[in-house]
């Protein structure tokens, strides 16, 4: 302790650092781990299956309710602006390439992020530290083979399919309130939001959630298996997964952004 | 000393050196099991049982020195490998640490269902491995629904399910009462009075671990009895070690251990 408090402020930053670079590094290694396990036998098709239903399913009704009302609130917000200029016919196109490109991914990806990496990593956590996982491993069995893989693989899977549904019942939210606030033509609607939607468009609302998905679900793999510390280091993980996991989502969300318009425009 | 020892151990620690944050936690074990012996790891709590009985199963890396089990430097395998050779270790965790989300047979059957069995084998050797524990009629069971004493159980019967000639009991009456702690250690006689196992036992209480140099277990009475009086050269090898601190303080069989007059040893004794 005492030559602790002699430590420079210097050689205690680079000690962070350190602390940092190796958890980006221990993390890059599960990801390529999670990932290369694809490649070879065994395959634990059931757990996928099981955790796409747990992922997929699961998620149905929160994802549907938030995409009606984004779709909705959207109509209103971009309405009473129209309305000025007397071109209310347009909010099908704004609803329509706003939710596919952007809000449709990422509000399912933060969603699911808050329901799925926070789940993942108080499971794996919880296994953790009553040495489930430690079991696992002596009897054999490779704990990211049989934990992570189907778990990334699940979310990979379904997060694109939730983020379809999120934009389809988002256009239909927006639809329902121009219909019935704006008194717009259901035609005039519909046709305008998918004239409105280009093939880059489809791409760039396909990649994202594909790339979401990897991010939280390894994320939550990831916080879930380093847990130390009995059940307090359980909840730790648990929000830390969900932070995390968030906030690299809207991260790469720019990133991803500005590569994709790069390469469609 | 008894023949057996003089040759191959099965498993040998070899200037074992681990630590952690917090400082050196194993300093420089050395440690040899021989075949079908029982070696039985007394030491308070923090001594480094747990870890010790890790390192033979690769579950832990040494930071210094060599673990070799069945010829084979553990220390030095890929995780890879090490998968497959702990097919040839069964592990009794401190804690049970049966799969809480999974039934009892769902746990007994883990190892062979993932070797890809057939489900009439499995079936059958499952209720072989509860029928030894004697917990057949909780096979449906979630492990939540069990008592401790049955975990404990049941956590036997997953690690004896693929019949593996090296068996590694981390405190398996700890936290039991005297009477359910006694099955246990019966359990543990038999299992290697009749299938032959060599065995790591860590354990706080020496009591267990006389009872496993001083008794064994008949397989024609099918009872536990008294070793032959006229010497434990007839009885089932045991050996003590006491770990203190991290490393290996005293080694010997039972006799040395009940005569010795060190105060941390005698300190277990009562
Ligand atoms: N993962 C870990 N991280 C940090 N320290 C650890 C870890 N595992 C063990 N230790 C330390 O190593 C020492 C030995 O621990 P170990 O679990 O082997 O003790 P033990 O003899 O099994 O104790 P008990 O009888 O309570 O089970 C302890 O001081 C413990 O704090
Ligand atoms: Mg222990």
């Amino acid at each position: 302790m005492h030559e602790a408090a002699e430590v420079s402020p210097l050689s205690a930053i680079a000690e962070v650092v350190k602390r940092r670079i190796f958890a980006v590094q221990d993390y890059a290694l599960l990801c390529f781990r999670a990932m290369a396990n694809i490649a070879t036998p065994p395959r634990y098709l059931a757990e996928t299956l099981d955790q796409m239903d747990v992922i997929g399913v699961g998620s149905l009704p929160i994802v549907m309710l938030t995409g009606f009302f984004i779709g909705a609130v959207m109509v209103l917000q971009t309405a009473s602006q129209f309305e000025r200029f007397g071109q209310t016919a347009l909010t099908g196109d704004v609803v329509a390439i706003a939710l596919v490109r952007e809000l449709g991914p990422s509000i399912s990806a933060l969603l699911v992020a808050g329901r799925n990496s926070s789940g993942i990593a108080s499971e794996l956590g919880s296994m953790v530290v009553t040495e489930q996982v430690d079991a696992m491993r002596a009897m054999g069995t490779d704990p990211i083979r049989k934990l992570v893989t189907p778990r990334v693989v699940a979310t990979i899977l379904m997060l694109p399919l939730l983020t379809a549904v999120a934009d389809f019942v988002g256009l239909v939210g927006g639809f329902l309130v121009s219909n019935l606030e704006l008194r717009l033509n259901p035609v005039q609607y519909w046709t305008r939001a998918i004239d409105a939607l280009e093939f880059g468009d489809l791409i760039q609302g396909l990649t994202k959630p594909l790339i979401f998905g990897f991010i939280l679900s390894t994320v939550g793999c990831y916080q879930g298996l380093k847990v130390r510390g009995g059940t307090q280091g359980v909840g730790r993980a648990t929000t830390q997964a969900v932070v995390v996991a968030s906030v690299l989502i809207l991260v790469v969300n720019f990133f991803l952004t500005r590569f994709l318009l790069w390469i469609f425009r | 000393m008894s023949p057996n020892a003089a040759s191959e151990p099965v498993i040998a620690f070899e200037g074992v050196r681990i630590s952690f944050d917090e400082g050196e936690a194993l300093r420089g074990i050395n440690l040899r099991v021989a075949p079908q012996e029982t070696k039985i790891l007394v030491g308070e709590t923090g001594s480094g049982k747990t870890l010790l009985l890790k390192l033979a199963a690769g579950l832990l890396r040494p930071d210094a020195g060599r673990v070799v089990v069945l010829g084979q430097e553990i220390s030095a395998m890929r995780e890879k490998d090490l998968l497959d050779f702990r097919r040839q270790i069964g592990f009794v965790f401190q804690e049970g640490a049966l799969f809480d989300s999974l039934s009892v047979e769902e746990n007994v059957a883990y190892r062979l269902r993932e070797e890809g069995a057939d489900e009439a084998e499995i079936e059958e050797r499952v209720r072989e491995a509860l029928r030894f524990v004697e917990l057949e009629h909780a096979i449906d069971k979630l492990p939540g629904e069990l008592s401790g004493g049955m975990r404990r159980r049941v956590s036997i019967a997953r690690a004896l399910i693929s019949a593996p000639p090296i068996v590694l009991y981390d405190s398996p009456t700890a936290g039991l009462d005297p009477v359910t702690a006694q099955t246990i250690i019966t359990l543990i006689l038999r299992l290697r009075d009749t299938h032959g196992v060599t065995a790591l036992l860590a354990t706080h209480r020496l009591q267990d671990a006389f009872a496993m140099a001083h008794y064994r277990f008949d397989p024609e009475s099918g009872r536990v009895a008294p070793v032959a009086p006229n010497g434990a050269s007839a009885g089932p090898m045991t050996s003590f070690a006491v770990l203190c601190d991290g490393a290996v303080y005293f080694e010997g069989d039972h006799r040395a251990i009940a005569e010795c007059q060190d105060s941390y040893v005698q300190k277990f004794l009562v």
